[in-house]
């Protein structure tokens, strides 16, 4: 067979050129993040301006700017995108779908009926308790209700599967616990209106509330996730043959599974719970990572989490940036963004 | 001697119907095929020796040992799996497909060594696709694909290797090739594995030492191919749409009865 074969473009790839495409990759995302990192301080009500960064900081409130707000926020934007990539690309991994999205088991519902819940809950009691209670429940509540909210929707759907022995079931499941709590957080939006409008910010994802607390929490998720999901990689690599052929390996599926189906949940409610939904960066993140350097999951993972981080920073700078001094919620700017590169991908692949 | 395989009266229950009912047989060593018409339960059965399948009754044992009581671990080293429809998803090179074959051997952990890197290369070798290790999968044809998930079983270097149509796919040279690589790989008392291949393509099964002849889940005739028992058998689970000919040599042909309309 002739390299010239139009038919194969990867027949003249060997080893060292794989090696060098991630590489590649790793050196731009590095890039990529200190740069959306440099802007996302540099970013503020005046658009993405480090004169005004420079005045602020001569000025004394500038710390405090930086410090407590920008900060916090360009790194919560960056630990949010990078559990949303590693989420997502465990998520495909596991279900062996390209489609497959960190939000899939379930978590997404969870998290938004929990949301619901507390607001209405606040809206409610309104007549009864003091604003500034209401208040501290919507701060502090809303955070933890989302977390819950997550993890009893995969609960649910894991109830549903029976276990994640079976890869369809889970998914099926996935699908009939969105419903449901979609419905009930609906019902409930109609008899507590108020809720309707916290519920609309928190699908639309924002990452304006991030705080240095928050920060911590994601940080040390992230690091555990990275680590453990890295041990578990080869077993992802085992479930591209299939499931039974993973399991005449000798993988115990079982355990396999339910472990990554915790560690997703876990990955998603940290991320959800902090910054609402924000859509598409699971799914494009791990996609854009084995476009351009493919390789086993022990690489796909720890890349695709860092991918999800470089793009939620540049989208969290154009949702400050873009209608300066107004911004723009950051889900809007990935859906965008993300719904884009997935219609420019489907043109291509019917092109070709 | 224990058998490397048996099966003592094995019961297999998919939905409401019994798929298998009442199968014993024994694999000592040597290539045995698996043979039957479409839905006779060659998967299913290939399948519950593997251990991937749960039975409703009777039992596996794998060197004497009750399949259900081995450690998935220790039974992956003992025995391989070639699946039947081998859809890949993914994106991982032909090298690392073929070294998934060594997770018996290496766990979710362990590191490759030496002898790992040997076997991966030696199942490469055998299956000529060592010229394209850093192709990935999806950029294969059909055929040369297969070779790959062949290779990934052979690099288990299990004893024992359950192969389901390991044949589809693959052009005139490489059946051949195959079928040579059975013989060797099971007369060689250097590697002395044993395979057990589901074959629909009978000129092929006919080459096996053993043929196993499977028909509306149960096991009707088991011996070797030239045999009268066993391919009076053949031709009658085929409803007849098969001659065989023993030729010369002990050599045996097999053609589609067409009749004469």
């Amino acid at each position: 067979m002739s390299s010239a074969d139009p038919g194969s473009l990867g027949a003249d790839a060997t080893g060292d050129e794989d090696a060098r495409r991630r590489k590649m990759l790793a050196w731009t995302m590095a890039a990529v993040i200190a740069l959306g990192a440099a802007a996302g301080l540099a970013s503020g009500s005046e658009g993405l301006s480090p004169a005004a960064l420079w005045a602020d900081l001569q000025h004394g409130d500038g710390g405090l700017i930086l410090g407590q707000i920008r900060a916090p926020r360009t790194l919560g934007a960056a630990l949010v995108g990078a559990l949303l990539g590693l989420a997502g690309a465990m998520s495909q991994g596991l279900f062996r779908n390209p489609l497959a999205d960190p939000y899939i088991l379930g978590s997404s519902a969870g998290a938004g009926l929990g949301v619901v819940l507390v607001q209405a809950a606040a809206s409610l009691g309104g007549a009864y308790i003091s604003l500034s209670a209401a208040i501290w429940i919507e701060r502090a509540g809303l955070v933890t209700a989302a977390f819950v909210g997550a993890v009893v929707g995969v609960a649910m759907t894991l109830s549903i599967a029976r276990g994640a022995v079976q890869t369809l079931r889970l998914l099926l499941g996935g699908v009939v616990v969105g419903m449901m709590l979609g419905a009930v957080s609906d019902l409930i939006t109609i008899v507590a209106p108020d809720a309707l409008r916290g519920k609309q910010a928190f699908l639309l994802g924002s990452t304006s509330f991030l705080g240095w607390n928050a920060i911590a929490w994601m940080a040390v998720g992230l690091l555990m996730l990275v680590f453990l999901a890295r041990r578990l990689a080869r077993s992802l690599d085992a479930l591209t043959l299939g499931d039974d052929s993973a399991a005449s390996l000798g993988l115990d599926l079982a355990h396999i599974r339910l472990a990554f189906v915790l560690m997703i949940s876990l990955g998603t409610a940290l991320a959800v719970s902090q910054s609402g939904l924000v859509a598409f960066v699971g799914l494009v993140a791990p996609h854009l990572v084995r476009r351009h350097a493919p390789g086993a999951h022990h690489w796909l993972l720890p890349a695709s989490a860092a991918m999800g981080a470089a793009l939620l920073l540049l989208a969290d700078v154009l949702s400050r940036t873009l209608v300066a001094p107004e911004e723009l919620p950051v889900g809007v700017v990935t859906a965008v963004l993300g719904g884009g590169y997935l219609f420019w991908l489907l043109k291509q692949r019917t092109a070709t | 001697m224990t058998a490397l395989l048996q099966a003592n009266d094995v019961r297999v229950r998919l939905g409401r119907r019994d798929v298998l009912q009442g199968v014993s047989l024994q694999v000592a060593g040597g290539w045995t095929a698996l043979v039957g018409p479409n839905g006779a339960g060659k998967s299913t059965l290939l399948r519950a020796l593997a251990g991937l399948q749960p039975l409703a009754s009777g039992q596996v044992l794998l060197q004497g040992q009750n399949l259900r009581a081995t450690k998935p671990a220790e039974r992956a080293r003992q025995l391989a799996w070639l699946a039947q429809h081998g859809d890949v998803t993914g994106e991982l090179t032909v090298r690392e497909t073929v070294e998934l074959g060594r997770i018996a051997h290496l766990g979710l952990l362990g590191t490759p060594g030496t002898a790992d890197r040997a076997a991966v290369e030696r199942a490469m070798a055998l299956t000529a696709c060592h010229d394209w290790q850093h192709r990935r999968l999806h950029e294969l044809s059909g055929g040369e694909r297969r070779r790959v998930l062949l290779a990934r079983v052979l690099a288990t270097e299990a004893p024992l290797m359950l192969l389901d149509e390991p044949t589809t796919h693959l052009d005139a040279p490489h059946q051949v090739a195959l079928a040579r690589l059975f013989r060797r790989l099971t007369r060689d008392a250097a590697t002395a594995r044993s395979v057990l291949s589901v074959l629909h393509d009978l000129p092929i099964a006919l080459q096996a030492d053993q043929l196993l002849v499977l028909h509306r889940g149960h096991l009707r005739a088991v011996g070797a191919p030239s045999d009268p028992a066993v391919q009076a058998a053949l031709v009658q689970v085929f409803e007849g749409a098969i001659r065989i000919e023993t030729r010369p040599a002990g050599r045996m042909r097999v053609e589609l009865a067409m009749g004469s309309d």
